[in-house]
């Protein structure tokens, strides 16, 4: 058994006791631990994805227990995707991190970032719906550690805020596992996939509620109209670089939804019939069209970066209610664009601080470094707004082309195109404000000057953007790599045989001896 | 039958309670109510594998058993809520005494500048 696959869960996890434990007063040898410890992640990543891209399932059992009765770490390319990209984000967030001097105005950033990893990696390759609850409830406690990171009013009664919704999303999780429990007796996501079929027509309302709940919980998550509420006070006043860090998160949302509705409950699949249709995809509409209405209607910058996410969590969802192959791809190849976007966003919000007492969007005296954050500004705002040459045209062209052959094309194709305008009006006004009326203002007299963001600081941002020139230049590959791994997500039979006939304890009762 | 009568109820009440609770202003009274939740979440699990009485949580010869994994499940569950509950109240507790009052809700506009 190949025991790299549980690589990514195991390495942060080490790394975050060791910097606790032994580098406590140390910033440079936590900040070299850290950064190693990334580098090495990036490297398992790529090679357990370049391993899952010829559509091998990797399969992990935990003390060689076999499926169902022991947990298993499961890679497939999405899985391996994910996993891939969490890494490569984490990189460029933490020389932010670092960069910014972030890391050294609260205790524990670097181990709390990897606890984060540790959660996030789990997340992604777990094979279990109860495994995935426990790395949910990790990724959240180290999430609401960084949060709060460096304290100071606003920011822990956002985090009050924030810990208290994930609370009550948590009990609405177990409430679903609980349900699934008792209507199927198990938990493995494979397992479940058979039971699920096998379920009575005329017996459905069990699962069909647990199917709901699970939605819900994965809802809050993605930060869906209308269980968004979250995300813009927590987002907005977290560190930049965790808020960054925390663009990956609304993600673990929608790959959960990817995952467990194409895996357990298949779209056509008669317990959650009209499921998608009715429910998901207004929903995500409803987000996209609120998200970038937000944008247009925000007085802050944060909290208009803030409102972009959920527009682009809507713009991911809708491309997956359709729940049809072209759909999941166009929505893999967003997640990977928006995430980039995102953390980029967030990281420029913080460089715009720099000179700036506040990020509210009235003109103020030039910044310091004006010039180079503008430029990168302007960069990622074309990528969020979608507009040519960037990838988040290209992703949201994929979208539009998807949503052609369906029953609510005409919703998908006006909401899209609407919401990208006001997107575009709303970062055209945000960067106009922030960079253009600010020239016509001068600065106090005898005032210092705020000094300028330093070139790690700039080097982090700009690596991000240039990966998202590097996902438009090699969109054809990036998508035929996504079109493999949606159409290895709707044939499940080699992912659920791999699981329940792979050999390990407990795999053939043992002979009654008396 | 009247034993999944009172433990169906007080799931019931206790997830009733814990819901109003969670909608006050308050810190104080969410946090509880949020604890509420969690106590009906921990019986709703441990139900999950039927309800059994006087049987071993393990398969031995005798043909009754109760079901073993909701109880490792609900003491996973246990484990979390309790130090996720703990974590808030330290939040809470952070938030209240640096900022003016307890409230959850947004603070308002002039509050923020």
């Amino acid at each position: 058994m190949m025991h790299w696959i549980i690589a990514p869960i195991i390495l942060p996890a080490l790394l975050a006791p060791f910097i606790v434990l032994a580098a406590r007063y140390h910033i440079i040898i936590q900040r070299a631990v850290s950064v190693a410890g990334v580098l090495a992640l990036i490297a398992i990543s790529a090679g357990l994805a370049w391993q899952a891209s010829d559509g091998t399932v990797t399969l992990y059992q935990l003390s060689d227990w076999a499926a169902p009765f022991g947990i298993v770490i499961v890679g497939d390319r999405l899985s391996t995707l994910m996993v891939l990209l969490t890494a490569v984000l984490a990189l460029f967030v933490l020389l932010y991190a670092i960069g910014s001097r972030w890391d050294k105005r609260g205790w524990h950033f670097h181990a709390l970032f990897q606890f984060q990893l540790m959660g996030l990696m789990g997340a992604f390759l777990t094979g279990d719906l109860f495994n995935l609850f426990v790395f949910f409830e990790v990724l959240l406690i180290a999430s609401y550690g960084l949060m709060i990171h460096g304290g100071g009013n606003l920011r822990l009664r956002a985090g009050v805020q924030y810990v208290l919704f994930n609370l009550i999303g948590s009990t609405l999780f177990l409430f679903a596992l609980g349900a699934i429990y008792a209507q199927t007796g198990t938990l493995n996501m494979a397992d479940l996939a058979q039971r699920v079929a096998m379920i009575d027509a005329t017996d459905t309302a069990g699962i069909r509620i647990a199917a709901v709940l699970l939605l819900l919980v994965f809802a809050i998550k993605a930060a869906i109209v209308p269980l968004h509420f979250w995300l813009p006070s927590s987002y907005a006043e977290a560190p930049a670089p965790v808020a960054a860090l925390f663009a990956i998160m609304t993600k673990v949302g929608a790959y959960a939804i990817i995952r467990v509705y194409t895996l357990i409950f298949p779209p056509d699949a008669g317990v959650t019939m009209g499921l998608h249709t009715i429910w998901l995809m207004p929903a995500a509409l409803a987000s996209l069209a609120l998200g970038m209405f937000g944008v247009l209607a925000a007085r802050k910058l944060d909290r208009l970066v803030a409102f972009s996410v959920i527009g682009s969590m809507g713009m991911v969802l809708v491309a997956i209610a359709m729940f049809t192959p072209a759909g999941i791809t166009a929505a893999l190849y967003y997640i990977i664009h928006s995430t980039l976007a995102a953390a980029a966003l967030f990281l420029i919000t913080d460089l715009v601080r720099a000179g700036r007492e506040s990020l509210v969007l009235t003109a103020m005296p030039p910044i310091s470094g004006a010039a180079l954050t503008s430029a990168l500004f302007f960069i990622a705002a074309i990528a969020m707004a979608g507009l040519p040459p960037l990838s988040g045209f290209v992703g949201k062209l994929l979208i539009l082309n998807a949503g052609l052959g369906t029953s609510a094309a005409v919703w998908i194709w006006a909401v899209v195109l609407g919401s990208s305008l006001v997107c575009l009006v709303g970062f055209s006004r945000a960067g106009a404000v922030l960079f253009w009326k600010a020239r016509t203002i001068n600065a106090e007299e005898n005032e210092e000057p705020a000094p300028a963001p330093n070139a790690l600081s700039y080097a982090a941002v700009s690596g991000l953007l240039v990966l998202l020139v590097a996902h438009t230049v090699f969109a054809g590959p990036a998508y035929s790599y996504v079109e493999h791994t949606a159409s290895q997500l709707f044939a499940p039979q080699p992912y659920v045989s791999t699981v329940l006939d792979t050999p390990g304890k407990l795999s053939t009762p043992a002979k009654e001896e008396h | 039958m009247e034993l999944e009568l009172l433990v169906a109820s007080a799931i019931g009440i206790l997830t009733a309670a814990g819901m109003y609770l969670v909608l006050r202003l308050r810190t104080f009274p969410v946090i509880m109510g949020v604890s509420l939740l969690t106590y009906a979440v921990n019986v709703f699990l441990f139900a999950s594998g039927r309800l059994t009485i006087a049987a071993p949580p393990i398969l031995s010869d005798t043909v009754q058993y109760t079901d073993p994994l909701p109880q490792a499940l609900v003491l996973t569950a246990i484990v979390i809520s309790f130090g996720m509950t703990a974590v808030i109240v330290m939040i809470a507790l952070g938030a209240y005494l640096g900022g003016s009052n307890d409230k959850v809700n947004d603070p308002d506009a002039e509050e923020q500048s």
